[in-house]
């Protein structure tokens, strides 16, 4: 079972949706108990970075217990940024800091958000990325961003590079929505599925 | 799958893409225009024609429910979560969402973003409710427009389908949506809607350039020039249409394949 944990940060069917039609048993739950019980660890998460802050009082330590016990765990959005220090959109709310660096506003060259489809510059190596090449679009949709770190994965340039998969042993992140990228998110999730 | 483009227009590095966005018009349950798919068994079903689109290569997928608002029900929920079950690309419903309590089911019954206009006009704390609850990427304000022969500035919003004046001007109205917390705009012409003329580019880039959100622009496209236009001169993020989707399954690949030979970066392969 897969355990999609919900926080109150958007809406979430979509993620669930597109589990279950690829073949996996997903659940969205709120309860440590779950989480505790679950396989792998999704965690999505749409809007404003201080949303976390529900999830740092009433999640924190049951997530990232199933992150240390090795298992599988892919944030999305605001879900992967989260799994960094924090963010400069709500400075009093902490990330996992699983991964190193703040989460940060696009420049004002570039409008934002940052909405629509983009290409991923893809490193290689990564597990969850498998099959998906380098020029494949992706959907986004935030204005705050994850900074290219040793273990980014793929890039995408808006306003410069930014990270838009992380990945190290079972943890893995994702900026753009795989749920809405079409065949190439859906792969992504497939790759996740599987291990 | 599609076929490749011919190499001079393979994409390298073009970055975000502009988006093609297909719009299904659904009145009672039934789609009533602009798409014409021969290998559908049911042609006017919104479920299997998002679907179809999605796989032709559309960027996302808008349902409007038409009538919801003039004769005042719900959006037809059911439509909604048998669409948005193998949809995997951005899901848009409109039409007829009135409370956060609407916006709450078309969210669970799959949509991922909600589009809203005369609920908004008439309750604009409604835009940030919705933001509030389900964070700005889920919430389109929609505006239908109209300037006749006047000015961009003078450009006024209408509700209910075009029928009826607000007296607001639509740049401010694009403004203060931004401001409460919408996502999107959507900005309809109501002067070229249905007439195949074109986009209005100059009220489009106008709005574009007043407001930092991503703006879609909607009516009157008749042909691939005139997405190439809205694109550059009108300076839209996104694109809308019904209609022009008439000519089957390869329309939205010809079209995007005809925007990148221009210069304009899309989605490819799609």
């Amino acid at each position: 079972m897969i355990a999609i944990v919900d926080y109150g940060a958007g809406n979430i069917s979509s993620v669930k949706k597109a589990l279950e039609h690829l073949g996996a048993n997903a659940q969205v739950t709120s309860d440590p108990s779950v989480i505790a019980a679950a396989e792998k660890i999704v965690m999505p998460g749409v809007g404003h970075f201080s949303r976390c802050q529900l999830l740092n009082e009433q999640l924190r330590m049951p997530v990232l217990s199933a992150i240390k016990s090795d298992k599988p765990f892919l944030g999305i959005c605001v879900g992967m940024q989260w799994l960094f220090a924090g963010s400069t959109e709500a400075p009093e709310t902490p990330g996992a800091a699983i991964f190193a660096g703040e989460c940060s506003r696009f420049p004002a060259s570039v409008k934002s958000p940052h909405v629509g489809w983009n290409q991923l510059e893809v490193r290689s190596g990564s597990r969850l990325l498998k099959g998906v090449n380098s020029g494949t679009f992706v959907y986004y949709t935030h204005s705050y961003c994850a900074p290219v770190i040793d273990e980014t994965t793929a890039c995408t340039n808006y306003g410069g590079a930014f990270s838009a998969a992380v990945e190290r042993d079972n943890v893995f992140g994702v900026q753009f929505h795989p749920e809405k990228s079409a065949e190439a998110g859906l792969k992504v999730l497939e790759n996740f599925c599987a291990l | 799958m599609l076929s490749e483009p011919p190499s001079h227009v393979l994409p390298g590095t073009q970055g975000l893409a502009k988006r093609i966005i297909a719009c299904l018009d659904v009145d009672a349950g039934r789609v009533v225009k602009g798409i014409q798919f021969q290998q559908l068994r049911d042609a006017g079903d919104p479920a299997e024609l998002a679907i179809a689109h999605a796989s032709a290569g559309a960027d996302e997928i808008v349902l409007l429910d038409i009538t919801a608002t003039s004769d005042g029900r719900e959006p037809l929920i059911e439509t909604v979560r048998r669409a948005a079950r193998d949809l995997f690309v951005p899901f848009t419903v409109g039409g007829g969402i009135r409370t956060l309590e609407d916006a709450a089911r078309i969210f669970d019954a799959g949509a991922d973003k909600v589009s809203i206009n005369s609920a908004a006009l008439a309750t604009p704390a409604l835009i940030g409710e919705i933001a509030g609850r389900f964070g700005s990427q889920a919430v389109i304000v929609a505006i239908d427009a109209r300037r006749g022969t006047e000015s961009t500035e003078d450009a006024e919003v209408y509700v209910s389908g075009g029928r009826t004046a607000t007296g607001k001007k639509a740049l401010e109205w694009a403004h203060e949506a931004e401001e409460r917390g919408a996502g999107e705009i959507l900005l309809t012409s109501m002067d070229r809607d249905g007439t195949g003329l074109g986009f209005d580019c100059e009220l489009t880039s106008a709005i574009a350039s007043s407001v930092s959100i991503p703006v879609i622009a909607s009516g009157g496209a008749g042909s691939a020039q005139h997405f190439v236009e809205v694109f550059s001169a009108g300076k839209a993020d996104a694109a809308l249409a019904a209609s022009i989707f008439h000519f089957g399954t390869h329309a939205v690949a010809d079209l995007k394949q005809t925007l990148l030979r221009t210069g304009i970066p899309m989605r490819w392969p799609c």
